[in-house]
């Protein structure tokens, strides 16, 4: 029997504790953000599932979109409940990930070629939403249509929706260890180092890539949908920008794909330094926050492409490496 | 035929111009440098800035301020081979794109920083030219027939000067040039100096026909790539031909339904071509 008391396990216990009573502390303004931080979070973990792979999507805008809207206008238009609009919403998501994924994975359109189908994608379900202005209100956005309660999903409190969105975050993170502890990851590593070699092994390729195509579609679109119930309004360019997609791409990498981890403290870092740059420039200096962060993102990518968590881990690995290397037999290089 | 379809084909052919001149900067950075430029369009922005700044407010004579904004523009490019893309050079493909993507932000941001997000106009208002019952947009025909020449001026310089013969001869075989005794570092800065002085004649020919703003690249931007892409990317006589087809696509469709929808066709066409012909339309 494996030991059900690990360090680890201890301590991810006692940060659970501690995030689930955050609420009862923390101030509306600390909740915001922190509702914000697992929202994108959950987003920036389902894009790493298949980031991580090799399957890098510049579109998730695509399925950002696809959650955020069809929910929103369900509720609109028909009253339907986003108990209803929500699956709906991740089934097209994954309609759409299969109808990309399928073909690309078969006919191997990897690399750049991958990443400019997926922002092919991403424009068209954008700019379908701004050519559908009669429905979805075009660039102007739409919001929502106001009713607290649990049919409408919609709630006074800021700590409600603290509840939901630790509850999606968790959701994600157990997603990604599944993707990670299953055949799939083992599978996965081997097809992104040579497709050839894991076939030859019997890996169904298709279907292990499918398989994380759809989860991530679906798990984004899960994010776009809280997100919008959040924020009550939502917006073409918000959610299916060519600017949105790019950032979860460069939150995720900046945290650090290869971690359960890393796509959240890509969040942590890009929402508190947004925050920070915001609260010291103020609104006399719109953009200045936007250009630190562009800087620093090309910063990231040219002197640490492993992300935050990777550094860490490198930093700490070598160190370890280091002490066992005195422990050791110190003259073995000599 | 429906004089108002004709009108529309006759834009997009216009339209195709200037793209074509995008897509032609884009492709001959990609070819020799071998890394997609995903700010490429935001150059450009920098370069409509430039005219507005010099021509609208400080009144300096037009002439100067299209050849101080090409200058300017293949500075930019330089700088950005200089401090972001010789960095990244030895990196995974994505990890370039997304350096130049960190670009993208930057730029975008830093522009509405310094100017605020108003649109500007240059103030120049050419009138229609009229072709029997035809209006035909001067500021479209002077940008197609000025894209045509810068076309036109590249294709010469590659084909007939030995810095152009080596910049052919790098985008074909990377490693044997050095060999060759061609400094590829040299190449790989008069490449960019080249692509970003192409995207400052492609501004300077833009500010005549749309008003200037942070975020303008985000228009242009997608549909450049997928041109690109389209053509094969390198490939820039496959290139400018797919501008055209692009163009013309969003042209029609924006004349039979709406001009976001008639996007989203070129969109999906471009979807559909690279299942069905990856290397792109002129492909080998």
């Amino acid at each position: 029997m494996r030991a059900a008391f690990t360090p680890v396990r201890l301590a991810a216990a006692a940060a659970l504790i501690l995030l689930a009573l955050l609420p009862l502390v923390a101030s509306d303004y600390v909740l915001h953000i922190a509702i914000q931080i697992l929202i994108w979070g959950s987003i920036y973990t389902a894009w790493s599932m298949m980031g991580r792979f090799g399957l890098t999507s510049f579109g998730h805008g695509a399925f950002l979109g696809t959650g955020a809207y069809a929910p929103a206008l369900l509720w609109n238009y028909y009253g339907i409940t986003p108990w209803l609009g929500i699956p709906a919403a991740m089934l097209l998501a994954m309609l759409l990930g299969v109808l990309i994924g399928y073909p690309s994975f078969r006919l191997r359109v990897v690399g750049h070629y991958f990443a400019l189908v997926t922002l092919a994608l991403s424009q068209v379900v954008l700019l379908s939403l701004i050519a559908a202005r009669e429905i979805t209100g075009g660039s102007l956005g739409m919001t929502l249509t106001v009713v607290h309660s649990w049919l409408a999903l919609q709630f006074a409190e800021k700590r409600t929706y603290y509840g939901l969105a630790l509850v999606l975050w968790l959701i994600a993170l157990a997603a990604w260890r599944w993707i990670d502890t299953g055949i799939g990851r083992v599978a996965l590593e081997a097809i992104s180092e040579d497709e050839t070699a894991a076939a030859s092994i019997g890996i169904d390729i298709m279907r292990e890539k499918l398989r994380v195509t759809m989860l991530s579609a679906a798990l984004t679109a899960l994010g776009g949908a809280l997100l919008t119930q959040y924020i009550q309004y939502v917006n073409p360019e918000v959610v299916s920008g060519v600017a949105v997609s790019l950032q979860i791409v460069f939150a995720a990498i900046a945290g650090g794909m290869h971690t359960v981890l890393g796509p959240t403290v890509g969040a942590l870092f890009t929402i508190v330094l947004n925050e920070g740059l915001r609260i010291l420039f103020g609104t006399h200096f719109i953009g200045a926050a936007n250009t630190i962060y562009g800087i620093l993102l090309i910063l990231f990518i040219i002197f640490m492409p492993q992300g935050i968590v990777g550094l860490i881990e490198g930093i700490s690995a070598r160190a370890i490496r280091g002490a066992d290397a005195t422990a050791g037999a110190p003259a073995a290089r000599a | 035929m429906d004089i108002f379809l004709l009108e529309a084909v006759i834009e997009g052919i216009l339209l195709g111009g200037v793209l074509a001149l995008l897509a032609l900067g884009l492709n001959l950075i990609f070819g020799v440098i071998d890394v997609v430029w995903i700010a490429y369009v935001e150059l450009v922005m920098c370069g409509m800035y430039a005219v507005y700044w010099l021509y609208a407010y400080y009144g300096v004579p037009l002439a100067i301020a299209v050849v101080a904004a090409i200058v300017l523009v293949a500075l930019l490019g330089l700088l950005v081979h200089l401090l972001i893309i010789e960095p990244v050079l030895g990196y995974a493909p994505i990890n370039q794109l997304l350096a130049t993507g960190g670009l993208l932000f930057f730029l975008q941001s830093f522009a509405t920083l310094l100017f605020g997000t108003d649109f500007r106009n240059v103030g120049i208002h050419l009138a229609p030219l009229e072709l029997g019952e035809i209006d035909v947009s001067k500021a479209r025909l002077l940008a197609f027939a000025a894209a045509l020449v810068g076309a036109g001026a590249l294709y010469l310089f590659l084909t007939r000067s030995f810095l152009g013969t080596a910049i052919r001869a790098i985008a074909q075989d990377r490693d044997i040039m050095g060999l060759m005794g061609v400094n590829a570092r040299r190449i790989y800065f008069t490449t960019s100096a080249i692509g970003g002085g192409l995207a400052g004649l492609a501004a300077c020919l833009l500010v005549l026909q749309y008003d200037v703003h942070p975020f303008i690249g985000n228009s242009f931007g997608p549909i450049t790539f997928m041109i690109c892409v389209l053509g094969g990317l390198g490939n820039m006589i496959g290139g400018f031909i797919a501008a055209f087809i692009m163009s013309q696509i969003i042209s029609i469709g924006g004349y039979y339904f709406s001009i976001e929808f008639s996007y989203v066709l070129a969109f999906l066409l471009f979807i559909v071509m690279i299942f069905v012909r990856p290397q792109g339309i002129f492909g080998r």
